[in-house]
C-alpha cells in the first residue's frame, strides 16, 4: 500500500518534486536531456519554452504517463516515483490536468466531482460507497470556488471549453493533491476566462504546490511566479518573469518567434 | 437537497422511482404470473390460450434476456465489446447438462445408469469430475461458479496486458471458437458434437410435463428480474459511474487514481456469473447443449440484441433480446433462409437509424413533437424592420 505523502513534514524550501538527471528519449529523440529540476514545498512554478522543448514530457514523466530512460524522479523526501503506476502517482498526491480538457462527458458536473472525491479508489469500496453529508458539502465548495454551482446538474459534454478546464481544475481539487500540474490550463480562453483562470490558479496555489506550463505570456506574467525555462529537453535558466525575458540565451531560443519579441 | 436516509429506503430509492418500481412491479407481474396462467387456466378454445409451445419458447428468451443483461453491463456501460458470451453461457448450460444427463438413469435407449453417450463409446465408468453432478446444488453452483473462475482468469490476462477494444473483441472471438473446438471431442466426456440431451427429469419433476415447465418459466422470470435489479444496482452505485467514465475517457480514470483493471475484472465477472445462471436455466427447457451454442456468431448475436434494444439502459438489453429472438422464430419459421439478412439489416438499420436502440423511440417521438408543437401554437409575431430601424438596431 502507498502511503500518501505527508506534505506537512517537509519543509518549506525542501523540493515536493525533483528530477535528478532525467531523460526521455522516444527512439533516439530526446524530449528530456539529463534534466535535474525541483519545485519547493508550496512554490507556484511556471514552465515556458518553445515548441518541442519538452513541458509536456516533463508533466507525463512527474504523472507517469511516460517512464524515464535515464535517471530518478523523487517525490517529497524519498519517493522513487519509477516503480509506480500511473494511478498509484494519482493516489500518492499528484493531479493532473491535460492541454485539451478531460472530463466525463456523459456524467453531470456533480459526478463529475464525486468521482473524484478522495477516498478509497477499490472495487468494491466505489459499490458500497454512499455519499454523507461532509462529501456534499465538500462538492458544494468545490463548484462555487470554480463558477459552477449552476451548472452542477448539467452534462459535462454541454459546458463550453472554459468551464470544461474549470471543471477539470475542480476534480484535481477534489482529490486534495499536494502537487498540481496544469498543462497549458488557459488555451483556447476567452480574455475574460483567462482572468478568472488565473485568480483560481493563485488561490489554489496558497495550500500546495502548483507547476503549469504556458504559451500565453501574459497569463504568465500575471501568475507573478517563479519561471523555469526548457530549451531541447533543458534548463535554460530560471527566475522572475524579468529577469527571464532579459537573460540573452532564452531571447535567442525565442529569436525570430513573434512571440517572444511581442509578447515576451 | 433531500439528506441521504439511512437503511434501505435509500437503496431502492436510488435505484427507481417509486413510479418506475411500480411499472416494474406490474412487468413483472405480467410476464411472471399471467402468461403461465394464460396457459395453464385458460381453455384451449379461447383466443387468449398460449399453447405450451410458445410458453416454452418465451422462456427460452428469458433466458436470453438474462445473458443480454451481463452484456450490456460489459459494453453498455463499460464499453467492453465482448463478443464471447456464449462461452460462459455455454459453461453454466453444461454444468446443468451433466446434471439433467446423470439423473437419466435407466431411462436411457441402453438402460444403463452411464449416459448413452460413453456407452455407445464403450467407457465403463463415469470421468472422475462427473460424480459432483449428481447434485442438483453442486451443478447450480457449478453453473456460476465455473463460468466466473473462467472469466476471472481470462478477463485478469486481457486486462492486465491492456487489452482494448476490437482486439478484445476479437480475442473473445477465438476464445468461444476455440472453446468450440474443444468440445467437439468425444475424450472431453461432454457428449462431443451431439451435446448432452435426451433428459427425463428434473429434481425429481418430470421434464415432459407442463406444469414442470411453467415452474422452469416462472424461475426463469424471477432470475431475469433478480439479474436486472442486481445490475441496476451495480450501475446505480460509484462503481457504476466509474464504469461508465471508463467507457468514455479511461485515461481521466487512470490519472484520477483508479486502476481499471479491477474494476473491469469486476464487471466480467459478474456478467459471466450472470450468463452462466441463464445457460443453465436455458438447458433444461430447450432440452439440449451442445457445442453449437459456442459458435461465434451465437455470441455476436447476443451483442446485436443489446445494440437493437439499446445499448446502456439495461431495460434496452432485455427488450432487444425478447424482439430480436421473436423475430428470429417468426422468421425462420416462415421464411426460412431470410433470417441472416434480416438480422443484418435491422442491426445495420438501428446503428445508422437509431443509434440508441428501440427503447429511444419514446424520447425521439417526444423530441419530434417538441419540435414541431411551438411552431404550430406560437409562431413568433414577425417584426419587420423599416431601414432607419435597422440603422439604428445596428
Amino acid at each position: 500500500m502507498i502511503q500518501p505523502v505527508d506534505v506537512a513534514k517537509l519543509n518549506p524550501h525542501e523540493s515536493i518534486i525533483q528530477l535528478e538527471g532525467v531523460t526521455v528519449s522516444f527512439d533516439g529523440f530526446k524530449a528530456l536531456n539529463n534534466l535535474t529540476f525541483f519545485v519547493e514545498v508550496g512554490e507556484l512554478r511556471v514552465v515556458i519554452g518553445p515548441n518541442g522543448a519538452g513541458k509536456t514530457t516533463l508533466i507525463d514523466v512527474i504523472s507517469g504517463k511516460v517512464k524515464p530512460t535515464d535517471g530518478r524522479v523523487i517525490f517529497g523526501h524519498d519517493v522513487d516515483l519509477d516503480q509506480l503506476r500511473d494511478y498509484q502517482i494519482s493516489n500518492l498526491g499528484i493531479g493532473r490536468k491535460f492541454q485539451t480538457p478531460t472530463v466525463f462527458e456523459k456524467h453531470t458536473v456533480r459526478e463529475n466531482l464525486e468521482l473524484s472525491l478522495k477516498g478509497d479508489r477499490g472495487v468494491w469500496a466505489t459499490l458500497f460507497s454512499r455519499m454523507g453529508a461532509p462529501e456534499r458539502e465538500k462538492i458544494d465548495a468545490c463548484l462555487e470556488r470554480i463558477g459552477l454551482k449552476d451548472r452542477a446538474a448539467s452534462k459535462a459534454a454541454l459546458l463550453s471549453h472554459g468551464q470544461k478546464q474549470w471543471l477539470e481544475i475542480g476534480m484535481l481539487m477534489m482529490q486534495d493533491p499536494k502537487l498540481l500540474l496544469l498543462d497549458e490550463p488557459v488555451a483556447g480562453m476567452s480574455d475574460e476566462e483567462t482572468a478568472k483562470t488565473g485568480d483560481l490558479i493563485r488561490s489554489i496555489a496558497k495550500d500546495r504546490s502548483v507547476m503549469v506550463v504556458e504559451h500565453d505570456m501574459e497569463f504568465v506574467r500575471g501568475l507573478n511566479a517563479k519561471v523555469s525555462v526548457l530549451h531541447e529537453g533543458r534548463l535554460l535558466c530560471e527566475g522572475s518573469m524579468d529577469k527571464v525575458q532579459n537573460d540573452p540565451r532564452v531571447i535567442e531560443v525565442y529569436l525570430g518567434r513573434d512571440s517572444a519579441k511581442g509578447h515576451a | 437537497m433531500p439528506m441521504p436516509e439511512p437503511g434501505m429506503e435509500a437503496v431502492w430509492r436510488r435505484l427507481h422511482t417509486p413510479k418506475q418500481w411500480l411499472v416494474l412491479g406490474a412487468l413483472a407481474f405480467v410476464a411472471i404470473v399471467v402468461v403461465p396462467l394464460l396457459n395453464k387456466a385458460v381453455p384451449p378454445s379461447s383466443p387468449l390460450y398460449l399453447s405450451d409451445f410458445y410458453l416454452i419458447l418465451i422462456g427460452k428468451y428469458l433466458t436470453f434476456a438474462i445473458l443480454a443483461l451481463g452484456m450490456d453491463l460489459l459494453w453498455g456501460y463499460t464499453g467492453i465489446l465482448s463478443l464471447g458470451q456464449g462461452v460462459f453461457f455455454a459453461l453454466g448450460g453444461y454444468c446443468m447438462g451433466m446434471y439433467l444427463m446423470i439423473h437419466i438413469g435407466l431411462e436411457g435407449q441402453y438402460k444403463n445408469p452411464l449416459p448413452d453417450f460413453m456407452v455407445f463409446l464403450n467407457w465403463s465408468k463415469l470421468p472422475w469430475y462427473w460424480p459432483p453432478f449428481r447434485s442438483f446444488p453442486f451443478a447450480v453452483v457449478s453453473a456460476i461458479a465455473i463460468p466466473a473462475l473462467f472469466a476471472t482468469m481470462f478477463g485478469f490476462l486481457a486486462f492486465r496486458s491492456r487489452i482494448r477494444g476490437v482486439y478484445f473483441s476479437i480475442i473473445t472471438q477465438a476464445l468461444t471458437y476455440a472453446l468450440m473446438l474443444l468440445f467437439f471431442l468425444n475424450e472431453l466426456g461432454v457428449g462431443g458434437n451431439n451435446g448432452l440431451t435426451d433428459y427425463k427429469t428434473i429434481g425429481g419433476f418430470r421434464l415432459n410435463e407442463m406444469s414442470t415447465m411453467r415452474g422452469l418459466y416462472v424461475l426463469s422470470g424471477l432470475v431475469l428480474l433478480g439479474a436486472y435489479v442486481l445490475c441496476r444496482w451495480i450501475t446505480r452505485s460509484r462503481l457504476g459511474r466509474v464504469l461508465e467514465a471508463i467507457r468514455d475517457g479511461e485515461n481521466r480514470v487512470r490519472f484520477s487514481g483508479y486502476s481499471p483493471v479491477g474494476f473491469k475484472l469486476f464487471v466480467f465477472v459478474v456478467a459471466a456469473a450472470i450468463s452462466g445462471i441463464a445457460g443453465a436455466l436455458y438447458v433444461p427447457q430447450v432440452g439440449i447443449i451442445n457445442p453449437s451454442r459456442l459458435e461465434p456468431a451465437e455470441s455476436i448475436e447476443v451483442a446485436i440484441w443489446v445494440a437493437v434494444g439499446g445499448r446502456g439502459t439495461l431495460h434496452g438489453a432485455i427488450l432487444g433480446a425478447l424482439v430480436v429472438n421473436a423475430l428470429k422464430s417468426w422468421l425462420t419459421t416462415r421464411y426460412p433462409g431470410t433470417w441472416l439478412y434480416v438480422l443484418g439489416s435491422v442491426f445495420v438499420g438501428v446503428v445508422m437509424l437509431l443509434p440508441d436502440g428501440l427503447v429511444s423511440i419514446p424520447r425521439r417521438l417526444r423530441d419530434l413533437w417538441m419540435r414541431w408543437k411551438p411552431k404550430r401554437d406560437q409562431l413568433p409575431p414577425a417584426v419587420v424592420l423599416s431601414v432607419e430601424e435597422k440603422e439604428q438596431r445596428a
